[in-house]
């Protein structure tokens, strides 16, 4: 199965999101580029509104990744309570 | 021809502020709120003691009877540092400013009775003074404390109530057109209307507490979890029912910030209860006594906004105890 990706900004929200996908996905690798952090996963990568909320200290709403997020890869799938990227085949 | 642009990556050399690495771990990258608290204040070569009072060091762990091994297990879960406050505050601000203006624009304050009027101005109004002397406590507070991670936040807390008296002043404003009169009306109620010298005794007793600790739970764990649940919930309950929902619109930015700060209230209960036995009795013997003086102190002023002010007070003081109990302490 082939990897999805999200691709964020380097800056202080993404320091939040990043800690909670390694928490609720193990199987995530991070990776850090100039200005720009990527997160691969294999089939699937799920972001937990509420796990990213503990971390950044306030409600985080998943629609907010939209201000940090430069790409992604793979299908999406978009709650008010999570953001979860996969491969639908 | 094509240009091929190559990027390095140039690793840095170190994540964050040695003082920070050792406490998160090496490597790893730290939050600003983590790297604007921990370790800010100092903690040794005071070369003089304060004139203020001599007998304590500039920042000592003597000032209270609470004993932590690390006082920077105090950390607030909103992590407030400047940034992250002010921006929060700033928006709520923003929706706290439409409520005002929606309330102006739809003249709701037309439709208000006039004993609702009368009521807020003579019992609610009141409350700045209240609210002002939560100020000096916080203050108070952030300057004894020990501590950046629990002193920042007193600072913050004070600023805020600094705010919730402004609101307050705002409101008795509108409802008077103006007219500063009501303000000094409203300090007479304060000074000299019986219901309210409970109230103004336990703010004035408080301001003399030494124990700073002790402060923290007189005046933000228990008094406050008196007076703002029945001003700001079930008082505004039964005005929202007899035409004074404009009350309870204004007073939005308090019930918010109200749910906002019990996070940071329960934690910092819960931390110095699960350090060791002796905080944990310490801190139960500091609740029963204020929380008997606090439900004393706001009886008088249910009975004036309340229509049934037993019950209203019972009500508060078991969901404080259910509360505070859920944070280790057993009243």
């Amino acid at each position: 199965m082939s990897k999805v990706f999200l691709a964020l900004q380097a800056v202080e929200e993404t320091r939040a999101i990043i800690e909670a996908i390694k928490e609720d996905n193990p199987h995530a690798e991070v990776e850090n580029q100039p200005a720009m952090v990527k997160v691969a996963a294999e089939g699937k990568l799920q972001i937990m509104a509420e796990t990213v909320s503990n971390h950044i200290g306030r409600d985080w709403d998943p629609q907010e990744l939209q201000l940090v997020l430069v790409s992604l890869a793979g299908n999406v799938d978009e709650d008010y309570d999570h953001f979860t990227i996969y491969w639908d085949n | 021809m094509s240009l091929d642009i190559k990027s390095i990556d140039i690793k840095p050399k170190r994540e964050t502020f040695g003082h920070v690495e050792r406490r998160i771990g090496e490597g790893k990258m730290a939050s600003r709120y983590e790297e604007a608290t921990f370790d800010i204040q100092p903690t040794t070569n005071f070369h003089y003691r304060p004139l203020a009072d001599a007998s304590y060091e500039l920042y000592d762990v003597e000032k209270t009877a609470v004993k932590m091994e690390d006082w920077y297990k105090f950390l607030d879960p909103r992590q407030y540092h400047y940034a992250s406050y002010v921006t929060a505050r700033a928006k709520q601000q923003e929706v706290a400013e439409q409520n005002f203006v929606f309330v102006e624009k739809r003249n709701m304050l037309d439709v208000m009775p006039a004993e609702i009027k009368e009521l807020i101005l003579s019992y609610v109004l009141p409350l700045r003074h209240y609210e002002w002397g939560a100020n000096m406590n916080n203050l108070q507070l952030c300057s004894e404390g020990y501590g950046a991670a629990i002193t920042n936040a007193f600072m913050f807390h004070a600023e805020d109530r600094l705010g919730n008296a402004q609101y307050i002043t705002r409101i008795g404003l509108l409802l008077s057109d103006n007219e500063p009169v009501v303000l000094d009306n409203g300090k007479d109620q304060w000074m000299n209307d019986e219901a309210w010298q409970g109230l103004r005794k336990a703010m004035e007793d408080s301001f003399v507490i030494k124990d700073w600790f002790e402060l923290h739970i007189a005046q933000n764990v228990i008094l406050d979890a008196f007076v703002h649940p029945l001003y700001f919930n079930l008082m505004e309950q039964e005005l929202n029912a007899k035409g004074g929902s404009a009350q309870v619109m204004m007073t939005e930015f308090i019930t918010s910030w109200n749910e906002e700060c019990a996070r940071w209230i329960d934690m910092t209960v819960k931390v110095a209860c699960s350090e060791n036995e002796e905080n944990k009795e310490l801190l139960n013997t500091w609740c029963k006594k204020y929380i008997e003086i606090a439900y004393n102190a706001v009886l008088p002023l249910a009975k004036k906004v309340h229509s049934s002010p037993e019950e209203a007070m019972d009500m508060i003081k078991d969901e404080l105890v259910v509360r505070l109990n859920k944070n280790g302490l057993n009243l």
